[in-house]
């Protein structure tokens, strides 16, 4: 028994101390440096007409990527459980691509792409410029946040069976009335921390941005985009209050998704 | 009118489901299919709910061929065996979903569920969620969701196989009496040869995607078509070709020139009855079924020798169950009626 409750805490503590030193101390510091001096210059920084549109560009791809992935990744999870076809196992190794493949690759591959004497060029040289603006960018974004939804509807679907579907439709319900009354609430948690981790990596991501996007100041920078210039431009105290931003805004999403959850369970 | 089913077959993979099954079901009965699991029975009954595509063959329900009409047009209600309950909605929207989809008004539909949730005896729960009820709680609020639509057929997919034993020798009786209330056409597939007896009017005994043989629970019993249907409906031992029931078996002390030698090798007392397992003398296990009067009389304790004598001894021509020829008629064995040998002839 004692031994049993010391091996607990200590198996506790050790947890604690890494997720402590690797997670938490990170964190912290940078909530320090950035009001080191103060709440006037991070203010001044992310309040400055590059850093408010970085912001707003920032939350645009947020409003593109999510629901187009959340829609897009539904669907598939229903094709990949729902229908048993002998093409699901490369569509979802498909799927898995952007989870294996870097994003600078990713963004590296949207350039050959959409560049001069790619194979989609023709598109920006017809006036809708791709590169270098708002469409590459939020083609990247979308890239690299596909998987999550289809990851983590696809379990809660094989989980809830099609009993209840079913039953919805020896009741008089068609597919349609059936996905919205049944299978939907039935899968809204899963499909929610899809939406969760969708918005998160959109909200963060650098690398394949950064090369659709050529990152030009008020122009094509998102906050992560924002937050590296100002480093590089030795305006550390910018790039943290732009990082905390960075942070609040994720934040922000888990609590709204744990509001919802709780109201729900009350 | 009823349900038919004609010439059905379903594959899936290389198992054969179905094979070539054909039954009626007469307006306004009970009927059980019964047989082990893997005979398809469970098939049967989705392809007439139109759950499942039968690769040929032809469903007619209430006179109206509902072959190819997809599920929420053909009028059934089904009850799945493990509830299938809307786990998102409460009791009352369970069983008010079906009215909802027909977009009835609201003040009929709560007065017709709250109806509905009498007949079940649920009718201060409507509130609660599936999660917060019992097993047989959640399959009788199934049953009233079902029976909200007014369905043409009920059909019951092992209805009471996850629930305890208790449980579901009260809901038997409570189905069995609904019934004769309402008259809906309604099949249940069982794998409890007891069950389907207790509830069902007609039976349909099933076995590897075939009909073995449908009747009534005493046509089945006293005249079963094979040795599928001896064995699976009642209790059966094999002695040499024939087969005899173990209520027919006679324990006497003395020989005579009809019995075999056997030992008393266990006694088990079930309650009234009690049930001898003997071995004999060329090894084979028999058991007999005595009450607890003829026990006392014959004082049997574990390794005396007796003497059996078989009542009724049935035997079947050739191997069976038939196999390959793919009617779907109930089969008898060939020379028309079964042969009957007691005996003493």
């Amino acid at each position: 028994m004692g031994a049993n409750t010391a091996s607990r805490w200590g198996l506790r503590a050790l947890g604690l101390g890494y997720l402590t030193m690797l997670l938490l101390i990170p964190l912290v510091m940078i909530f320090y440096k950035t009001f080191e001096d103060g709440i006037g210059p991070p203010l001044d920084a992310i309040t400055s007409p590059d850093g408010l549109h970085a912001l707003k560009l920032t939350l645009l791809m947020v409003v593109i990527a999510v629901p187009l992935n959340t829609i897009f990744g539904v669907g598939c999870a229903l094709l990949l459980v729902r229908r048993k076809s002998k093409a699901n196992p490369v569509i979802d190794a498909i799927i898995n691509l952007p989870f294996a493949v870097s994003p600078v690759v990713i963004g590296l591959s949207l350039f050959l792409l959409y560049g001069t004497g790619g194979w989609f060029a023709f598109i920006g040289e017809n006036g809708i410029e791709i590169l270098f603006s708002v469409p590459g960018m939020v083609l990247a974004s979308i890239f690299v946040s596909l998987p999550f939804v289809v990851r983590e509807t696809v379990p809660v679907l094989q989980e809830i069976g099609t009993d209840q579907e079913m039953a919805a439709s020896t009741l008089g319900a068609n597919g349609w009335q059936t996905f919205w009354k049944i299978t939907l609430p039935s899968i809204r948690w899963g499909v929610a921390y899809g939406v969760v981790l969708t918005t998160a990596r959109v909200l963060g991501e650098f690398g394949a941005v950064t090369i659709v996007s050529g990152s030009i100041s008020g122009q094509t920078q998102t906050l992560p985009l924002f937050v590296e210039k100002q480093y590089a431009n030795f305006n550390s105290t910018g790039a943290y209050g732009a990082s905390l931003v960075l942070a609040l805004l994720a934040l922000v999403t888990l609590f709204a998704m744990n509001l919802l959850k709780r109201k729900e369970d009350a | 009118m009823g349900i038919s089913v004609e010439g059905a077959n379903k594959r899936f993979g290389d198992f054969q489901a179905l094979d070539d099954v054909s039954i009626d079901v007469p307006d306004g009965s009970l009927t059980a299919l019964l047989g082990p699991s893997g005979s398809g029975k469970s098939t049967l009954l989705r392809a007439i709910a139109g759950l499942e595509d039968l690769d040929s063959g032809q469903v007619t329900i209430n006179g109206e061929d509902a072959t190819g009409k997809p599920a929420q047009k053909r009028g059934v209600g089904f009850v799945f065996q493990h509830y299938a309950a809307f786990k998102h909605m409460t009791v009352y929207d369970n069983v008010a979903f079906g009215l909802k989809i027909r977009k009835w008004d609201k003040a009929k539909i709560s007065t017709r569920v709250h109806e509905l949730l009498q007949l079940v005896q649920l009718d201060g729960l409507a509130g609660r969620f599936p999660s917060q009820l019992s097993g047989g709680q959640r399959q009788r609020m199934a049953l009233a969701r079902a029976l909200a639509v007014e369905p043409q057929v009920l059909l019951l997919d092992e209805p009471f196989g996850a629930l305890d034993a208790k449980v579901r020798k009260d809901l038997r009786t409570w189905l069995r009496n609904l019934h004769e209330e309402m008259h809906v056409t309604t099949i249940f597939v069982t794998h409890d040869q007891e069950e389907a007896m207790d509830v069902a009017g007609q039976l349909v005994v099933m076995n590897e995607g075939r009909v073995e043989q449908s009747g009534s629970a005493d046509d089945l019993y006293d005249h079963p078509a094979n040795e599928f249907v001896m064995s699976f409906v009642g209790e059966v031992n094999r002695l040499g070709d024939g087969f005899v029931r173990p209520h027919d078996m006679d324990v006497v002390l003395d020989p005579d020139e009809n019995t075999e030698e056997a030992m008393v090798q266990r006694i088990v007392a079930l309650g009234f009855e009690i049930r001898v397992e003997f071995v004999l003398a060329d090894g084979t296990d028999v058991w007999a079924q005595l009450t607890r009067a003829e026990l006392q009389k014959l004082e049997l304790r574990q390794g005396q020798i007796v003497y059996l004598r078989p009542g009724t001894t049935k035997s079947f021509s050739g191997d069976s169950p038939p196999s390959g020829d793919g009617a779907s008629t109930p089969r008898h064995p060939q020379g028309g009626d079964d042969a009957e040998v007691t005996a003493a002839a």
